[in-house]
């Protein structure tokens, strides 16, 4: 199982490859082994499968962004709200027509889809700046329909949600619900690894590379940047059916501005245009509040100001990594990854 | 009638301060094309020293809304150094993000210096109102749109007569060229950041008065969007405008659509014209047209 100490392919198919070797096979085999034997391993401890459970779901929302900022090149300020219009349309359906779990996430994927490409279209005139600012009035407007359709939504009061089942089974507590989740973010890795190795994909990265050459070359802009809206929103929809269906109250301030910020800092600390980063970053910053607070309540005793100020201090924490990243290490902790792998693949003769 | 004509004057005083505060906007945009996210933790900032001023220190107002000027141009000036001089040339996405990592870190400085109470400037301003026939303007209102007035005044002689603002158009127009006539390109950025530090705090200060000082303010710079995209993102005149234009539509909106909608339109009308703006007219009233050639 050892590491390959160079770059041996001959042809294209083995480059791109995803096994790209054995031991790959093998480490991923060992990390999925990892990831389903934790819940077993800290059953009793309700937050930790939380927080794991946090995580999965982040997991899959990012992968969305990804692809829509990192693969294709539009920033979108309105992924929260994105989550959100999946959230709602699952709760919904599960609760007004009695729909079964699995449909609710898979008409939450396509209604959030629809949503999506709809605030895309402006895409096609606008370019950076001017898209994260339109994408940002998508965020404040779908933000006021959820607090003012009340007869959806609930308002500001919330809506509340049954628990995700299929059959008769009920993923009703964190630990049966991790399972849920975790299926649910392999499947999406999957889905975003292969999104991004098809002609479409291709297409996305030509666009976000020089939209000019891709036209050139025959890419259809418009059709292109609204089918990256339209699966960037899907997995955004999926990702908020399930938090609906977990949390069991879905209310507006869950989907604000703030959460958008979030899902951006994810692919920004993960690595733009990564999937594996997408997984990184969604693990980062679902993380860093928790291990904040672990932090703050083993000082408080000393310093019980602490306790107070914690909001703040996350928040403050929050803005400093992502500036950190952006000047240290703008490709994000993929890129880190693969610069400490490639160390240890010549190790230790470097040279 | 009287009601709605009360409504478009508070709509006029606070696009005044819309106004200021897409100036400093549309300044950092024009001279080093960065979208300052973080323009509403600025006028955050200018709010909470002037205040600190006047009720700690006992400073008298004219005095520390002065000194408040000074310090936000050397807090424009440090994170210019700091964040913003490592991103030159880096792509549009990491810059967005860097503001607005910017604005978290700032909100939280302020969050924990000053807490999230809402403080109270003591009454700078004589607080009898004036009467206008029916109509009573307080004498706040009438201070700030003045305030605004001048200050959107003297910006303008600024850049049309001083050097430095000469200079910092001809960097706007062309880096390239600018460098080229000797022109110091990271000053100009640092001027840019300091000047746009500047206003967001003279709006501040001026809202502060107006509502008293707590962290939601900082929601003047995601509504300052809609008023530089109206107006157009890369012009002075259009951010003035476009600043006056959403605060009345704003006052508006609260008389005729707020009962339609149970309350709340306020906060989302200026985000729809946003929308509207961009279908139509994605360069906004006054704003350069950007015409790419292969």
């Amino acid at each position: 199982m050892a590491i390959k100490c160079g770059v041996f392919k001959t042809n294209y198919k083995d480059d791109m490859a995803i096994w790209q070797t054995k031991a790959v096979k093998f480490w991923l085999a060992l990390f999925i082994l990892g990831l389903v034997a934790f819940p077993f391993v800290f059953k009793d401890s309700k937050y930790l499968l939380y927080v794991m459970n946090t995580v999965l779901i982040a997991v899959i929302a990012t992968h969305g962004l990804n692809i829509l900022t990192g693969f294709t090149g539009q920033i979108s300020l309105g992924h929260g709200a994105f989550v959100g219009v999946g959230a709602y349309t699952s709760g919904y359906l599960m609760n007004q027509f009695g729909a079964p779990f699995l449909l609710c996430v898979v008409a939450a994927g396509f209604v959030t889809a629809i949503v999506g490409m709809f605030f895309g279209i402006p895409s096609l005139r606008l370019k950076g700046l001017y898209l994260a600012i339109a994408t940002l009035a998508a965020q404040v407007i779908l933000e006021f329909v959820f607090i003012r359709w009340r007869d959806v939504t609930g308002g500001n009061q919330g809506l509340l949600v049954q628990p995700a089942s299929i059959g008769k089974f009920a993923f009703d507590t964190d630990y049966k619900f991790y399972f849920l989740a975790l299926f649910f973010a392999i499947l999406s890795t999957m889905v975003a690894k292969n999104i991004v190795r098809t002609a479409p994909g291709r297409a996305f990265m030509a666009i976000r590379d020089r939209y000019i050459s891709a036209e050139i070359i025959g890419v259809p802009l418009f059709r292109y940047k609204l089918i990256s809206f339209g699966i960037s929103s899907f997995f955004a929809g999926v990702a908020g059916s399930l938090w609906a269906h977990y949390i069991g109250i879905i209310t507006p301030e869950h989907f604000n501005v703030m959460v958008s910020v979030q899902y951006l800092s994810m692919i920004i600390v993960g690595g733009l245009g990564s999937v594996v980063g997408s997984i990184m970053g969604a693990s980062f910053i679902t993380l860093l509040p928790e291990v904040l607070r672990a932090l703050s309540n083993l000082f408080s005793d000393k310093y019980p100001f602490l306790v107070n100020a914690f909001g703040a201090i996350r928040e403050g924490v929050f803005g400093l990594v992502i500036i950190l990243f952006l000047i240290f290490e703008p490709d994000g902790l993929a890129a880190r990854w693969r610069t400490i792998k490639n160390y240890w693949k010549l190790w230790p003769f470097s040279y | 009638m009287e009601m709605i004509l009360q409504s478009l004057i508070s709509g006029i005083v606070i696009g005044s301060i819309y106004a200021l505060v897409a100036l400093g906007f549309v300044l950092i945009y024009k001279s080093t094309a960065v979208i300052n996210f973080a323009q509403g933790e600025l006028l955050l900032f200018g709010a909470y020293i002037c205040l600190t001023l006047v009720t700690a220190l006992k400073i008298p107002f004219w005095l520390a809304f002065f000194a408040t000027l000074i310090a936000a141009a050397l807090l424009g000036f440090l994170l210019e150094r700091l964040f913003l001089r490592p991103m030159i040339g880096e792509p549009i996405i990491s810059i967005i993000m860097l503001t607005i990592g910017l604005a978290s870190l700032l909100k939280a400085v302020l969050h924990l210096i000053w807490g999230s109470e809402t403080l109270v400037f003591p009454d700078v301003f004589p607080t009898e109102p004036l009467m206008l026939g029916p109509l009573s303007i307080s004498q706040v209102y009438i201070y700030s749109v003045f305030f605004a007035i001048v200050c959107l005044i003297l910006f303008n002689i600024y850049f049309r007569f001083s050097r430095s603002g000469i200079a910092m158009r001809a960097v706007a127009n062309d880096q390239q060229a600018a460098q080229s006539m000797g022109i110091s390109i990271k000053r100009i950025f640092a001027n840019a950041w300091a000047i746009a530090a500047v206003v967001a705090s003279i709006g501040g200060i001026l809202i502060g008065n107006i509502n008293g000082v707590n962290s939601s303010l900082s929601s003047y710079g995601l509504k300052v969007f809609p008023a530089v995209i109206l107006g157009g993102l890369d012009s002075i005149p259009g951010a003035i405008v476009g600043g006056f234009t959403i605060g009345i539509l704003e006052a508006l909106a609260g008389i005729y659509i707020d009962p339609l909608v149970e309350g709340g339109s306020k906060e989302v009308v200026p985000f729809i014209i946003l929308v509207i703006v961009l279908m139509i007219k994605p360069y906004g009233l006054f704003g350069t047209e950007e015409i790419e050639k292969v």
